[in-house]
């Protein structure tokens, strides 16, 4: 079976065509920025993308993917960070960080999709991903501020209250 | 700043943090960072290593769950060592008491445990460079001076990186603790600032640095799947079958130990029985568990059912005196019986489960003469020691490596998963991932304990409080003693301050496993009194605030200098500042309230004001927060903040529709569809003010959570005039939306 992660073609010989792409990526593949939390699509860690939708890999054989693009968090970061990766730094929205991944991923979508959410479009698409922490406010601000910055804004500019004097704006891959 | 990835090390890396001190595993890989740098290292204490190049490597000791420590406790080092911040590296320390004293996680006490160790550290770093420097350049000591990751020599205006003296630095003797001066407060750099979580670009990354993520050479993946019924063993099971699936390696019963496990931490060997499933990838083991039948033996098993437990302890809170006294100061029985108004009310909470976002897993590999494990265990330690009784090795013969944990809250203190990898690794003779399920970590959990207060109260002529009875009622293993986290706890307040007190507490006996979970026995506490403390102000008349602040009596600081005792002067701080903040007191809308809650715990003196609107159909939205807290000084303000708003949050999700139910000793509940936590549009606006107080800094984890539930309540009776007296408050027909 192959299967398109990432922009890289990978061949997963002999794979079940039962196993969730969640499974698949962290023990096939090697990629475990994807986690495992429920297995029954309900906390959004497992979030990654199937042409650019945001999916639940837990929920996702191997079998139904066929030709569609996976991308993942590995894969979500060009030669800079993406600016969602970026914000989410900036305002230092981790604690445990477990979840992290999976939020990235559906804000990351957002923003493909709506790169000027509303309060109400981001509570709406990033109201399946849980995160047991309690992050959520430093995730709208973060979010809120990757829109500012695709949007052609300085990042400087946003005004953001957390940890500007430790982020440069320009972190490396 | 980053910490490294969890595999991948190489053996050149591996030597250059052998200064760690750091074994070889029989695996050849390590847990501990892949540097950015391969510039030979200078050690200068268990903490410190710099390179010639610069950089600097800072050992964080203590686990890392979420809570922020391996920032903070570095941030410690870094700030008295004067390192630049940007060139500093955090790596996860060894566990290994001689060097690192107590690595865990609990209590909120990692910061204020090692405050004065890690000060000490860094500054006497400094001092060696400093003395390095003096000799290299031939000056006087007192002359040379530090800027971020230089010594500078005013008088002659030379100015050099630290890398310069470093490796004559290593031949220094240490600085005793008296030769060295620690920074003051006014010249911190570093420690109040908001600072970046030091793992933020591994986690944006997705790099491999949770406990899940680990994975060393052979490693076979396993899923062990537990009698529901709590304390079953395995009789027989269809194993053969199940061998004969695609991807399955083996299937073999555990016999283990039948009955349910106890939460003693430091000792426990205890296994539960089961059947191990282990195949060449995670989903082959969890796809055989519909395959596998089990036949259990369950005459030693929990017969716990939660609803009878439930009606015996709210018939037992109806008295307020209970089985065993506790506490009787003054004269209860006269200041009752003297009292113009008596009020009596029961306070009842439920079990409910951590629900940390990351399932327990761990990789081991067992030997006849070594274990080595790699496990987000809160308590490396206890995993060491009691890996080492159960295979009856020494303890140098266990080699525990500490990786980040995706949640805590009091799961990982127990290491009862990491002792089942190790048990499964030994049968295959490899290195074994042992991978809980969802399922089986509700199913499996050292739950809170469900608490019921009989709670009465004596208000003199005036609204005074003048008598207090609280009669606690919840578990007991054995039925006498209390379980962890089950029985009374006192707290300075109300119980040291009102005059006449009487505590008793009746335990109920239940097979349920009970541990730790955030804020233990404060957080059932909270709501219940400060809970009740309104309902007595509304009953002498007189305003929350005020009442409180009174109540709180005399300024008293009642152990001088411990931190963890009350501090009645910091208490009327932070209630001052919340209330003001929140503009306590303004009119409000039909339907809206604001509710007010204090509690001390963790050495945290912390007041919480929350704002709701409540509708007909009893739905409430939580819009506003406030918090204010004295923690003493803060290290890290963005990880202090982040634990407030992430412990408020916690205590809305808690309080809305958790509760674990059991049936004939097994869970009800299975995974977070019958488990809600709150998500992000039910999500409050949290304002947090930490006071600026000098005292030395106290942990941020947990001391915030106790004060959610009552503000909340409390804010619920203003909006609509309901009191809630039960938790989680779904089962008084509310909703928070």
């Amino acid at each position: 079976m192959q299967v398109s992660i990432n922009g890289k073609s990978h061949e997963l010989a002999g794979a079940d065509p039962d196993m969730p792409l969640l499974w698949a990526l962290r023990d096939l593949v090697g990629l475990v920025g994807t986690k495992y939390g429920c297995g029954v699509a309900q906390c959004g860690a497992c979030t990654v993308w199937l042409d650019d939708v945001p999916i639940r890999s837990c929920q996702m054989p191997l079998g139904a993917i066929k030709d569609r693009a996976v991308t993942t968090i590995e894969g979500l970061a060009g030669d800079t960070l993406h600016s969602v990766q970026e914000a989410w730094i900036a305002h230092d929205v981790a604690q445990c960080g477990y979840c992290q991944a999976g939020q990235i991923m559906s804000a990351a979508a957002l923003l493909k999709s709506n790169p000027n959410p509303s309060s109400e479009a981001i509570e709406g698409a990033m109201a399946g991903n849980i995160c047991r922490c309690g992050t959520y406010s430093r995730i709208v601000a973060a979010i809120q501020t990757a829109s500012t910055r695709l949007q052609g804004l300085s990042f400087y500019e946003v005004g953001h209250d957390t940890t500007e004097s430790q982020f440069d704006g320009k972190v490396s891959v | 700043m980053s910490t490294g990835a969890v595999h991948g090390l190489k053996r050149r890396d591996f030597i250059r943090y052998s200064s760690f001190g750091l074994a070889l595993g029989s695996s050849g890989i390590s847990v501990v960072a892949t540097a950015k740098t391969s510039a030979p290292a200078n050690l200068l204490n268990p903490y410190v290593v710099i390179h010639d190049d610069g950089r600097i490597v800072i050992a964080a000791p203590n686990p890392d769950v979420g809570q922020g420590v391996n920032t903070a406790l570095p941030m410690i080092v870094a700030e008295e060592l004067d390192a630049d911040w940007k060139a500093v590296e955090v790596i996860l320390a060894p566990i290994d008491a001689n060097r690192f004293g107590a690595q865990f996680a609990g209590g909120s006490l990692s910061v204020r445990n090692r405050w004065n160790e890690l000060r000490q550290m860094g500054a006497a770093a400094r001092e060696m460079i400093l003395r390095s420097a003096a000799q290299q350049w031939g000056v006087p000591r007192v002359e040379l001076t530090t800027q971020p990751s230089m010594v500078l020599h005013p008088p002659s205006g030379r100015s050099a990186s630290f890398a310069e003296f470093v490796a004559a630095a290593t031949e220094q003797p240490v600085p005793a603790d008296g030769e060295v001066v620690l920074k003051a407060r006014s010249d911190y750099r570093l420690l109040g600032q908001r600072i970046v979580n030091a793992a933020a670009s591994d986690i944006v990354r997705g790099r491999p640095i949770f406990g899940i993520d680990v994975s060393v050479p052979e490693m076979l993946y396993a899923t062990y799947v537990k009698c529901p019924q709590i304390g079953g063993v395995p009789k027989t099971a269809n194993l053969a079958e199940v061998k004969g699936l695609a991807g399955i390696l083996d299937a073999f019963i555990i016999a283990g130990d039948a009955g349910p496990p106890s939460f003693d931490l430091s000792k426990s060997i205890h296994v539960a029985g089961g059947v191990a499933i282990v195949a060449s990838n995670t989903w082959a083991a969890i796809k055989a568990r519909r395959t596998l039948k089990v036949e259990w033996d369950i005459s030693a098993a929990s017969t716990d059912d939660s609803a009878a437990i439930e009606a015996k302890a709210l018939k037992a809170a109806e008295r307020a005196t209970g089985e065993r006294e506790v506490k009787n100061s003054g004269d209860p029985e006269a200041a009752f019986a003297n009292a113009k108004r008596v009020l009596s009310s029961v306070y009842a909470t439920d079990f409910i489960s951590h629900a940390q976002l990351e399932p327990q897993s761990c990789v081991a590999h067992t030997t006849a003469t070594a274990v080595e494990v790699w496990t987000s265990s809160q308590t490396p330690g206890y995993a060491q020691a009691t890996l080492a009784k159960l295979f009856e090795l020494p303890a140098e013969a266990i080699t525990v490596h500490q990786v980040r944990g995706g949640g805590g809250f009091g799961r990982r203190l127990s290491n009862e998963y990491v002792r089942e990898a190790a048990v499964i690794s030994k049968h295959m003779g490899k290195p074994v991932k042992l991978q809980w399920m969802r399922e089986d970590d509700m199913a499996f959990d050292f739950y809170r304990s469900p608490a019921y207060f009989g709670l009465q109260a004596a208000l003199s002529e005036s609204g005074e409080l003048t008598g207090w009875r609280n009669h606690v009622v919840s578990v007991s293993s054995d039925g006498e003693e209390a379980n962890y986290g089950a029985g009374y706890r006192g707290y300075n307040f109300p119980d040291d301050v009102v005059p006449n007190v009487h505590i008793s507490q009746t335990m109920l006996a239940s097979k349920t496993p009970t541990g730790a979970w955030r804020a233990p026995i404060s957080n059932v506490y909270a709501f219940a009194e400060q809970s009740f403390l309104h309902e007595l102000a509304e009953a002498a008349g007189q305003e929350h605030r005020e009442f409180l602040m009174a109540a709180l009596g005399e300024d008293k600081w009642f152990k001088p200098d411990d931190l963890a005792s009350l501090n009645t002067v910091r208490a009327r701080e932070v209630i001052a500042a919340v209330t003001r903040a929140a503009g306590w007191g303004r009119g409000l809308p039909e339907g809206r309230g604001l509710g007010l809650g204090f509690f001390f715990s963790h050495a945290g003196h912390v007041a919480e004001v929350a704002e709701v609107s409540v509708n007909a159909d009893k739905q409430v939205t939580v819009h506003e927060v406030w918090v204010a807290a004295d923690l003493g000084q803060i290290v890290n303000l963005s990880g202090a903040e982040n634990q407030f708003q992430g412990s408020v949050v916690d205590g809305v999700s808690a309080l809305a529709d958790q509760r674990i139910s059991i049936r004939s000793g097994a869970l009800a509940q299975t995974n977070f569809h019958q488990y809600p936590l709150l998500r992000l549009p039910q999500s409050p606006k949290i304002n947090v003010e930490f006071l600026a107080s000098d005292y030395p800094p106290s942990g941020a984890g947990e001391p915030a959570l106790p004060p959610v539930a009552p503000a909340i309540c409390n804010a619920v009776y203003a909006a609509c005039g309901e009191r809630i007296r039960r938790l989680p408050i779904s089962r008084a027909g509310f909703q928070v939306v």
